[in-house]
């Protein structure tokens, strides 16, 4: 089925009730503007929606969460432009960075979190930090890899006398780092507020050229033979995995006039050992919080039984 | 989704035996800039592999410019690694170790065809750094392991690779499966032997 069969259907189940009207009669709607007026789909599925609520005498929140929606917890949300209902904990408030945004933040399962954002010109209620409720219709979204839950005009908040236990969606990766990628080892920030860019050139690529602020950071690759596993290791991290905090990396680069003597230095030091990291993923990298070198043997007496029973 | 960054290519591991068997390479499109691949006896296809042994012995064999040939060694033979000016972190490596030492490679599989018609594979590296002898061991182990779950899939319905591997070779699965027991075995052997790292 195509999205847009997918949204007519959805559309179909929503109006059904109120108008006369045919999933074909729908679908053609959709498909005039997504094909012929080059309209993304969320905003063709928004107007075609107007136009069958002006039809009805409906108001958006008389059809709510109507029509079906499916009800996820924050691990199942693996696509973008799905309408759902979820139940979760506010676990972070942050400061939106825009007028057009009413609250952001992190809303949590005891499958893991997801990252929300509630329209300013939305009209919704307040939500509150630590509070659980059920939220009605919300859109789904997806950013480099990283999905979020988007509240609008139609969503439904109930608050809930619950708490609910907040899991991680951290990931356990090993296998043997083969690659430091570029961009690893002493790097520069932009300074400017909230934008932390690593600095090519000493340019940032918003803010120009700038005086950046050194970091420590390795990009690596575990590869168990079979996958290949991308892993970024903050500052703190980068230490734990290679001895070397930032004072000693810039004091290296002082003294080599050159500061990718630090990769150098932590490419000897770490490829080709084993590790085990933790950490929740973003986009496809896994952010390793928790390292583990793995320098025990491995179980050699399993593997010649199996062998000697081939 | 988004799948604008290709895919890394794994790096498989085989042992020296194996690895220097699979004298067939092909690439998967015509495309000039297609990856090549190694075909492995067992029934798989290699773009990158990773290594762990012995550096038993290193080279300068170029003639106008340095080209380094390092002998790594594990249990069931000799993988020959090749580092010129283009892999200049590894040809620098392999100038500066000592032998003996144990060794980790990340690199390619290349074939090249000698003067009497036969073909030999080598190692073009893309890293190769000095580590201890239990990880050189926990490798012998997880090689073994990979290598008998190939020949365990070797007979699966739809292993594509098995059957050209079948095509293009008339090597006994047996070879490795025993090369495999023989590696395991091995450890056991010089568990009392330490590496100064």
């Amino acid at each position: 089925m195509s999205d847009i069969q997918q949204t007519a259907s959805d559309l179909y189940e929503q109006f059904s009730d109120h108008v006369d009207v045919t999933e074909d009669e729908i679908e053609e709607r959709l498909d005039k503007l997504v094909s012929e007026y080059k309209v993304p789909l969320s905003e063709a599925r928004r107007s075609v929606e107007s136009h069958y609520l002006e039809e009805a005498g409906l108001e958006r929140d008389d059809i709510g969460s109507r029509g079906g929606n499916e009800t996820v917890q924050v691990e199942d949300v693996d696509e973008a432009e799905q309408w759902v209902d979820i139940t979760a904990k506010v676990v972070d408030l942050w400061e939106p960075r825009s007028d057009s945004v009413g609250q952001v933040g992190l809303l949590g399962d005891p499958t893991g979190t997801i990252k929300f954002t509630k329209w300013a010109k939305s009209d919704l209620a307040e939500l509150e930090e630590g509070g659980v409720y059920r939220f009605g219709n919300v859109v789904t979204d997806e950013y480099q890899g990283r999905f979020s839950v988007k509240l609008n005009r139609t969503t439904t908040i109930e608050e809930l006398d619950e708490d609910i236990e907040v899991g991680d969606n951290d990931e356990t990766v090993e296998g043997a780092l083969v690659d430091i990628q570029s961009g690893s080892g002493l790097i520069k920030r932009c300074p400017e507020e909230d934008c932390t860019r690593v600095l090519q050139n000493g340019r940032c690529s918003e803010h120009g050229e700038v005086d950046g602020e050194f970091d420590l950071r390795i990009k690596g690759v575990l590869d168990d033979g079979e996958d290949v596993h991308e892993v970024i290791f903050n500052d703190e991290s980068t230490e734990s995995l290679t001895g070397i905090g930032l004072e000693e990396a810039k004091q290296m680069a002082k003294d080599a006039l050159d500061t990718t003597v630090v990769a150098d230095e932590m490419r000897d030091l770490v490829l080709g050992r084993y590790y085990r990291v933790t950490g929740p993923t973003l986009g496809r990298y896994v952010l390793a919080n928790d390292i583990e070198e793995l320098s025990a043997p491995a179980d050699a007496e399993a593997v010649l039984i199996k062998a000697r029973s081939m | 989704m988004s799948q604008s960054a290709p895919t890394r290519e794994v790096a498989r591991r085989v042992f020296a035996t194996e690895f220097n068997d699979a004298t067939f390479s092909f690439k998967e499109s015509d495309d000039e800039r297609a990856p090549v691949y190694s075909l492995l006896p067992t029934g798989e296809r290699a773009n990158r592999v990773f290594i762990v042994g012995t550096l038993t012995e290193t080279e300068d064999v170029g003639e106008d410019s340095e080209y380094w040939r390092g002998r790594v060694v594990d249990p069931t033979g000799t993988f020959f690694v090749y580092a010129g000016q283009y892999q200049p972190e590894a040809a620098s490596a392999l100038r500066d170790l000592d032998t003996p030492s144990y060794v980790a490679i990340v690199g390619k599989p290349r074939t090249y065809e000698t003067e009497d018609g036969s073909v030999n594979v080598s190692v073009r590296p893309e890293s190769i750094t000095e580590v201890s002898s239990a990880v050189r061991d926990r490798w012998v182990v997880e090689t073994a392991e990979r290598t008998l779950e190939r020949v365990e899939a070797f007979e699966e319905e739809g292993n594509e690779y098995a059957r050209r591997a079948e095509e293009e070779y008339d090597l006994p699965l047996s070879r490795y499966t025993q090369g495999a027991i023989e590696a395991l075995e091995s450890l056991d052997e010089n568990e009392e032997v330490e590496q100064p790292a």
